[in-house]
C-alpha cells in the first residue's frame, strides 16, 4: 500500500516537474535563428554557374585557394540585403575578399540590384533552387559565412550586417587566416 | 451593442459559475441529502450559465456574419469579401473565438449534466457540477483577462485584415468544432472523476452514467482527428496524412487516453473492477486536452498551428493547467487508497485483455507525450532536436502491434475467466491469415517492416473484428456489440490504408508542356491546358488535367495554385481523384524554368493506393462509437421506463 501511495505521489511530482519545465521555457527568449550545423566543417562540394556577365561563377574549389573569404548569401528581392550593402562595401574596402551566392533570382534583377547597391563580390554563383544555400546550413537571406583558406566554414552571421557587425566579421576573418 | 451584450452574457455566466461552485461545495459540507437551500441553486445555475454562454457565442457569430469591423477580433480576422461560410467559420478560426467556443462547450456540458443526470447520489452530482464550474471559472478568467473576443477597435478600419488563406477551406468549418466538442467533452469525465473521488462513490453506476459522456466526446474527437488529417492532406499540398506535428500529437494524446478510458469504464460498468484506474484515466484524458491546448497556444513549441503566440496567455494557461491537473492528481493521491479495489479476475479473460489494451494505450500515450515534450527538455540544455517519424513510428509500433494482436481475439473472451481451448480456432485462423499476408506481401514486394506489419495486422484485426458475429443472431445482437465490431473493423481498415499508402505510393515530379502525358501508378495524366481563374478573394493558376485509369476514359481534374490578396499568400489547391482503391493526388507548382521551347509547368503527381481507407476507417471507428452510444442510451431509457412501471405497481400494491 505504501508503495502504491509512493507511486501516486511520484505522479504528482512528475507533473510538477513538467509544469516547472514549461514555466521556465515560457520565460526563455525565443531564439528564431537556425544556426548552421556546418560550422567547423569543410564546405560541401558545389559548382555554380555565373549569374552576371562581369563576374565568374562560384565553385567550392574557389573557396579553398588559401585565401580566407566572406561568403554572402543574398537575393535581389531581399530588402535587408539592400540594407547591408553599404557595410559589404566597407568590408571590401577593409581588404576582405567577398564572394556571393544569388538565391532564386533572375539575371536581369541581380544585375540591376548590383548596379543600384554596389558590387563588392569577386565571384557570384547562381543558385536557382537554394541547393547550395541549404547544403551550407543557411536558412534565409542575407547570411554571411567566414570561410578559411582551406574551405572550412569558420563563422556564420545570420541576418543583415549592421555597423557593429563589421569589426566582428573582420576579426573572424583575421582569426581564420591565422589558423 | 451586440458586442457589449455578448460580453455582458459572458460576465453573467462567470458569476453563475462562481455561484455553482460555491453552492456545490456547500452541498458537500452539509449533512443529509440536500442540506441547505443554496444547494438547490446548483442545477439551475449550471443550466442558465450554459444558456448565457451559447448566447454569447451566438452573438460573436452574428458579429462575424455582419463583418462588424469596430470589433478588433473581426477586423483582425475577417474581410467583407469573404464567402459566407468562412465568415461563419471565422468566429472560431482564431484564438479568442476558439476559446469562447471552448468555454461554451464546457458550460453546455455542465448544463446538460445538471438537467439530465438524476441517477447518481445527489452529493456526487453536486461535487461533479462544482468541479465543472471550477474548470469553467478558470477559462472565463482566461478569456476575460487576456483573450476578450468582444474588444472594440477605435477607430474602426474600413476593411478587415482577412483570414489566413490556409484556413479558408470548408475543413475549418468542421474540424475545429468537432475537436473542441471532443476535447472539452472530456471535461465531463474529469468532473465526474473528481466528483466520485470527493464523495468516494466509484461504482458501476457511476461508470454507466459516465460512459455515454465519454463515448460522445470520443466520437467527436475521432471525427475531429480524422477530418483534420484529411484536411491537412489535401490543403497543405504535401500529400502526407500524419506528420507527428506537436498539434497533431496534442489531439492524439487525449484520444489515446479517452480510448483507454472508454474500455476501462466498460470493465467498471459490467464487472466493478479497475475502479481507481478508471478514475485516473478520467483525470488524465482531460488533462491531455488542456496540455495540448497549452502547448499549441503558448508558442512554447514550434508547430504549423502555433497561431496565438503570446507568453502572457501562455502563463495564464500554465497556471490553470497546474491548478487543475496538479489539483486533481493530488486529490487522487490522497483519495485513491480509500477506494476499495473492486472485483478480481484472472489474466486470461475479457478483463485481462482490456487491461492489456489499457496498458498498451497508456504506453503509447507516454511515448507520444515524451516525444512531444522531448525537444522542450533538451532545449533547456541548449540542444535543439526535432522528434519525428524515426522515433514515433518504430517505438509506437512496439506497443501498438501487440495491442492489435490482443484486439483481434479479446472481444471473443469471456468475462472473469476463460480457457484457451475455447478460443483456439479463432486464434489459429487470424494467426494463419496474418502469417500468410506477411509472407505473401514480402515475397511480392520489397517494402519496409512497419508498413508490412501494418498491412498484415490490418488483415488480422479485420478478420478478428467480425469473428464475434459468428454463430450469433444478427437481429438480436445488442447495438453496443455492433458498435464494437464496426469500430474495430474501422481500426483494421485505417491500418490497412496506412500500410499500403506508406509502402506503395508512387510520386512523379515533372515539368510538363501542354499536351504532355505522364504515367503515375495506374493513371495516365495529360496536361490539357493551364489558365488563370479568379475567385471572390483570390486569383489562381489552374491546370486542366485529363487522368485515365489504366487506359480507360479520361476524367478531368483541375489543381490550382492560388494567390490570395487579403492577406497576400500562396496556397496550392490539390486536385484529388478518388477510386475505391486509392487516390490520384495532383498539385500544380509555378512555371518551370523554360528550356527555350513552349512554357513548362511543374506538376507533382501521386498515386496513393488505399490512402482513402485511412479516413474511411476513422469514420467507421466514429460510427461504431455512435452505434454503441445509441445502444447504451436506448438501454438506459428502457431500464428507466421499466423501473418507473415497477415503482408505480409497487405503490399500487402498497395502496
Amino acid at each position: 500500500m505504501i508503495r502504491y501511495r509512493l507511486f501516486l505521489w511520484a505522479l504528482v511530482a512528475m507533473a510538477a516537474a513538467v509544469f516547472g519545465l514549461f514555466a521556465w521555457q515560457l520565460n526563455q527568449p525565443k531564439d528564431e535563428f537556425v544556426a548552421s550545423a556546418m560550422i567547423g566543417k569543410p564546405i560541401p562540394p558545389f559548382a555554380l554557374p555565373p549569374i552576371v556577365s562581369d563576374r565568374p561563377g562560384l565553385a567550392s574549389a574557389d573557396l579553398a585557394d588559401g585565401q580566407p573569404k566572406l561568403l554572402n548569401v543574398f537575393a535581389s528581392w531581399c530588402v535587408p540585403c539592400i540594407a547591408e550593402a553599404p557595410n559589404l562595401a566597407r568590408l571590401e574596402a577593409s581588404g576582405a575578399n567577398l564572394v556571393g551566392i544569388a538565391i532564386r533570382d533572375r539575371p536581369q534583377d541581380t544585375a540591376l540590384f548590383l548596379a543600384n547597391h554596389g558590387n563588392p563580390f569577386s565571384r557570384i554563383g547562381r543558385d536557382d533552387i537554394s541547393a547550395v544555400q541549404l547544403s551550407l546550413g543557411s536558412s534565409g537571406v542575407p547570411e554571411t559565412f567566414v570561410v578559411d583558406g582551406q574551405g572550412v566554414i569558420r563563422y556564420q552571421h545570420i541576418g543583415d550586417i549592421r555597423d557593429s557587425d563589421v569589426p566582428v566579421l573582420l576579426q573572424k576573418l583575421r582569426e581564420a587566416s591565422g589558423s | 451593442m451586440i458586442s457589449e451584450l455578448g460580453l455582458a452574457a459572458l460576465w453573467l455566466a462567470t458569476a453563475l459559475a462562481g455561484l455553482q461552485l460555491f453552492a456545490g461545495v456547500m452541498g458537500q459540507r452539509a449533512d443529509g441529502v440536500a442540506g441547505g437551500a443554496i444547494t438547490a441553486l446548483v442545477r439551475p445555475a449550471a443550466a442558465l450559465q450554459a444558456l448565457l454562454c451559447v448566447l454569447s457565442f451566438g452573438l460573436l457569430v452574428v458579429l462575424f456574419l455582419q463583418t462588424d469591423l469596430s470589433v478588433a477580433l473581426v477586423a483582425n480576422n475577417s474581410h467583407s469579401a469573404k464567402p459566407f461560410i468562412f465568415k461563419l467559420a471565422g468566429a472560431w478560426g482564431n484564438h479568442e473565438g476558439s476559446m469562447l467556443l471552448w468555454v461554451t462547450v464546457m458550460a453546455l456540458a455542465g448544463g446538460l449534466i445538471a438537467l439530465l443526470e438524476r441517477r447518481l447520489p445527489e452529493k456526487t452530482i453536486l461535487a461533479t457540477l462544482a468541479a465543472q464550474a471550477f474548470l469553467c471559472l478558470g477559462f472565463y478568467f482566461f478569456i476575460l483577462a487576456s483573450s476578450n473576443p468582444f474588444e472594440r477597435l477605435v477607430p474602426a478600419p474600413v476593411e478587415g485584415a482577412g483570414m489566413n488563406p490556409l484556413l479558408q477551406d470548408i475543413g475549418v468549418a468542421i474540424h475545429p468544432p468537432m475537436l473542441y466538442l471532443g476535447y472539452v467533452g472530456l471535461s465531463v469525465a474529469f468532473s465526474f472523476a473528481v466528483g466520485a473521488l470527493v464523495t468516494r462513490q466509484v461504482t458501476p453506476d457511476f461508470a454507466r452514467i459516465m460512459r455515454p459522456w465519454v463515448l460522445s466526446a470520443w466520437i467527436f474527437l475521432t471525427l475531429g482527428i480524422t477530418a483534420g488529417s484529411y484536411w491537412a492532406y489535401y490543403e497543405l499540398g504535401w500529400g502526407g496524412w500524419w506528420f507527428w506535428d506537436p498539434t497533431e500529437n496534442a489531439s492524439l494524446m487525449p484520444w489515446l487516453a479517452a480510448t483507454a478510458l472508454l474500455h476501462s469504464v466498460s470493465v467498471l460498468a459490467s464487472r466493478d473492477a479497475l475502479r481507481t484506474w478508471t478514475v485516473l484515466l478520467g483525470v488524465v484524458a482531460f488533462s491531455m486536452s488542456m496540455l495540448g491546448t497549452f502547448l499549441v497556444r503558448s508558442g512554447i513549441l514550434t508547430s504549423v498551428h502555433a497561431f496565438a503566440v503570446d507568453p502572457e496567455r501562455g502563463s495564464i494557461i500554465l497556471f490553470l493547467l497546474a491548478l487543475y491537473i496538479g489539483g486533481a492528481l493530488v486529490l487522487f493521491a490522497l483519495r485513491a487508497n480509500t477506494i476499495s479495489e473492486g472485483e478480481r479476475f484472472s489474466a486470461f479473460s475479457r478483463e485481462g485483455a482490456l487491461v492489456f489494451n489499457n496498458v498498451a494505450l497508456s504506453a503509447l500515450l507516454g511515448i507520444v507525450l515524451l516525444g512531444t515534450l522531448y525537444p522542450l527538455l533538451t532545449e533547456a540544455f541548449d540542444v535543439k532536436v526535432s522528434v519525428g517519424p524515426p522515433y514515433f513510428n518504430p517505438v509506437g509500433a512496439v506497443f501498438l502491434m501487440p495491442m492489435l494482436a490482443i484486439l483481434a481475439v479479446g472481444p471473443m473472451l469471456r468475462w472473469r475467466r476463460d480457457t484457451f481451448a475455447r478460443v483456439k480456432w479463432p486464434v489459429v485462423t487470424v494467426t494463419v491469415a496474418g502469417l500468410l499476408v506477411l509472407v505473401g506481401v514480402s515475397i511480392v514486394a520489397d517494402i519496409g517492416l512497419l508498413p508490412l506489419l501494418g498491412i498484415a495486422m490490418g488483415i488480422v484485426v479485420g478478420i478478428g473484428s467480425v469473428l464475434p458475429l459468428l454463430g450469433r443472431s444478427m437481429r438480436r445482437l445488442p447495438l453496443a456489440t455492433w458498435g464494437m465490431v464496426v469500430a474495430h473493423l474501422g481500426v483494421a481498415v485505417s491500418l490497412f490504408g496506412m500500410g499500403t499508402d506508406t509502402a506503395f505510393t508512387t510520386e512523379k515530379l515533372v515539368a510538363a508542356r501542354v499536351g504532355d502525358t505522364t504515367q503515375v501508378g495506374p493513371y495516365q495524366v495529360t496536361l490539357d491546358a493551364v489558365y488563370p481563374v479568379a475567385g471572390p478573394n483570390w486569383v489562381s493558376l489552374e491546370a486542366n488535367l485529363a487522368a485515365s485509369y489504366q487506359g480507360g476514359s479520361p476524367t478531368k481534374i483541375a489543381p490550382q495554385s492560388r494567390s490570395f490578396w487579403a492577406p497576400p499568400q500562396q496556397t496550392s489547391e490539390s486536385a484529388l481523384l478518388t477510386r475505391w482503391n486509392g487516390q490520384l493526388y495532383a498539385v500544380i507548382g509555378g512555371e518551370a524554368p523554360s528550356d527555350g521551347g513552349a512554357d513548362r509547368w511543374q506538376l507533382r503527381l501521386w498515386w496513393k493506393p488505399f490512402v482513402n481507407w485511412i479516413w474511411y476507417g476513422g469514420a467507421l471507428i466514429a460510427l461504431g462509437g455512435l452505434l454503441s452510444l445509441i445502444g447504451r442510451i436506448a438501454n438506459d431509457l428502457k431500464r428507466r421506463a421499466a423501473k418507473a412501471r415497477g415503482d408505480a405497481r409497487r405503490e399500487e400494491i402498497a395502496a
